[in-house]
């Protein structure tokens, strides 16, 4: 009936390398063509309300929605009654985190975070801030990873929560999520992880794991953009979270709004996909990593940031020194589309926080690179990319005085930069 | 956001790229920015002592591509000119000939501050008296 129109454009079966290619899996990741084939119906022809309880239309919306959900929750190993829909991973973050500072307000004010949140986290936090919350943003490693003594030792008597990442979205770290979650047992506090690069990537039992409330989104495991997840937690304990949109009281009073069907039937579908294949692609993907990464380690004063212990299947960040991430993708960005944590890749001209909060200096956060692989990434792209960058990096530390001064033996720490 | 042709050719083929001889009294070094601000420039004049002349400009730079087109552009126009001629250049005009939009403007800056860092070396070296430094 729906005849696939969309071969995949990320595999050529001609075995023929098609450019440019995409290691920017992190920021989003192309949607499964299996997904859309699933979501295609319920566009035009089951086009219903979900919530439209008194005609076929709305029934088999309703059956497409509560399908999806089972899907979902089959993946975090939940229960479907505790997944609430939303907009995406940032929709659930405001949600969880207010949702619970809000509910709460009686038991306390405090939440413990970390630096190395996604923003969406943090400038919540920074937004519970200015309506009288108080937020301890914990210092990571050097590795980034947190310390769990600091993190215990920030418990108050005034705390409500522990929000904690599970994978970093710049550099792959996996926090002790295990760990963290008896931390927060054992001291009654609730405990809400930020799992969007997670979920679909690598198991996550929100039971085993200890986890109350989490967030996650479609467009970073091959499905929709525009469709999330909160999961809350509804035994031992039950939690509950103050509604941050007023409107007609869906998915349980926590999040009005007319539910995005064809969305989550995609998200659903993008579970069940990840479920069934996540085991064998993570084996995939790390292997293909950790060849790009000891392949491009062979470039002199090349280096990993983040642990490569506990890390993300997906991902690593290679800082190249002495030459600058912008100006070192410039060389290849006609080809390979990836990220940097350079200034000049923001508006803000401050390079990424994230590797900042790792010890890093700004000079080796404006040299790094983030590679992040996916499910359509082959070896021959991998073979590309290496090359391509170890080129580049040679090229322009031709061109660097940095590298010039390095390779002469000058102190250049010792130099007064004018900073400007 | 898109880089324009011209950034595109001088990242690409940039002009001039090398190192002078800073031990010479007819060469003047520039080296301005800083590593933790992501771009460091070093720009170099040797200037011909009998007609005044800049004869040659080399750079090397730490930065993105406009960066690198910046300073690229900057030794192509200094090579020919007096130490005055060169001194009227402006970053504006860098701007303009290479298209570079408003987050960008601060590459310009640097190539004009490592031009006038380059002659002001050259002056102290050949006893002149040291430019007001640059307001930027």
């Amino acid at each position: 009936m729906y005849v696939t129109l969309h071969p995949n454009p990320f595999k050529d079966k001609t075995m023929e390398l098609n450019l440019p290619i995409y290691l920017d899996n992190n920021a989003t990741t192309p949607m499964d063509p299996r997904v859309l084939d699933a979501m295609l119906p319920y566009f035009v022809e089951k086009f219903g309300n979900a919530a439209s309880r008194n005609h076929s239309f709305g029934w088999v919306a309703e059956e497409a929605v509560d399908y999806a959900r089972e899907q979902v929750a089959k993946l975090i190993k939940a229960d479907p009654k505790e997944i609430i829909f939303t907009s995406g991973a940032t929709e659930a973050d405001n949600l969880g985190l207010k949702g619970i500072f809000e509910m709460y307000a009686s038991k306390g004010n405090h939440i413990v975070t970390c630096t190395t949140e996604h923003k969406a986290v943090l400038d919540t936090c920074k937004h519970l801030e200015k309506m009288g919350g108080q937020v301890t943003y914990l210092e990571v490693q050097p590795d980034g990873l947190i310390d769990l003594g600091q993190l215990e030792a920030a418990i108050t008597d005034k705390t409500i929560l522990i929000s904690i990442m599970y994978g970093n979205n710049e550099i792959g770290v996996i926090q002790p999520i295990r760990e963290i979650s008896a931390i927060a047992r054992k001291h009654g506090v609730l405990f809400f992880t930020d799992a969007t690069q997670a979920v679909g990537k690598i198991p996550v039992d929100v039971n085993a794991d200890g986890i109350d409330l989490m967030a996650f989104s479609g467009h970073k495991m091959y499905g929709p953009k525009g469709v999330g997840v909160l999961y809350v937690r509804r035994k031992n304990p039950r939690v509950k979270v103050t509604a941050q949109m007023d409107g007609g009281g869906h998915e349980r009073g926590m999040r009005s709004g007319t539910l995005n069907v064809p969305g989550i039937v995609g998200l659903g579908k993008a579970c069940e996909l990840c479920m069934n294949e996540m085991e064998a692609e993570g084996k995939r993907l790390s292997a293909m990593r950790d060849r790009l990464e000891a392949a491009l380690l062979q470039v002199e004063e090349a280096y990993v940031n983040g642990n490569t212990e506990h890390r993300l299947p997906h991902t690593c960040n290679i800082s190249f020194k002495y030459v600058e991430g912008e100006g070192l993708m410039m060389g290849f960005n006609k080809n390979i589309a990836l990220s940097s944590g350079s200034a000049c890749t923001s508006a803000s001209l401050e390079p990424s926080y994230v590797l900042k909060a790792l010890g890093l200096g700004d000079d080796l956060a404006h040299s790094s690179l983030r590679f992040g692989l996916g499910r359509f990434t082959t070896d021959e792209q991998i073979d590309f990319t290496i090359n391509a960058i170890t080129t580049s990096v040679l090229k322009l530390r031709e061109m660097s005085p940095l590298w010039e001064m390095f390779k002469e033996g000058v102190d250049i720490d010792a130099i007064e930069w004018a900073h400007h | 956001m898109a880089y324009s042709d011209k950034v595109i050719d001088h990242y690409t083929n940039p002009k001039n790229v090398g190192t002078l001889d800073k031990a010479k009294t007819n060469v003047g070094t520039g080296l301005v920015g800083a590593p933790e601000c992501g771009d460091v420039m070093r720009l170099q004049i040797e200037v011909d002592q009998e007609s005044g002349l800049i004869s040659d400009a080399k750079f090397k730079t730490f930065g993105c591509g406009s960066a690198i087109a910046s300073s690229s552009l900057a030794t192509e126009w200094l090579k020919g000119k007096t130490v005055d001629q060169a001194l009227a250049i402006d970053n504006m005009d860098i701007v303009e000939e290479l298209n570079l939009p408003p987050v960008k403007i601060h590459c310009s800056v640097l190539a004009e501050d490592a031009i006038k860092a380059a002659i002001n070396d050259y002056r102290v070296k050949n006893g002149l008296t040291e430019l007001v430094a640059a307001a930027h």
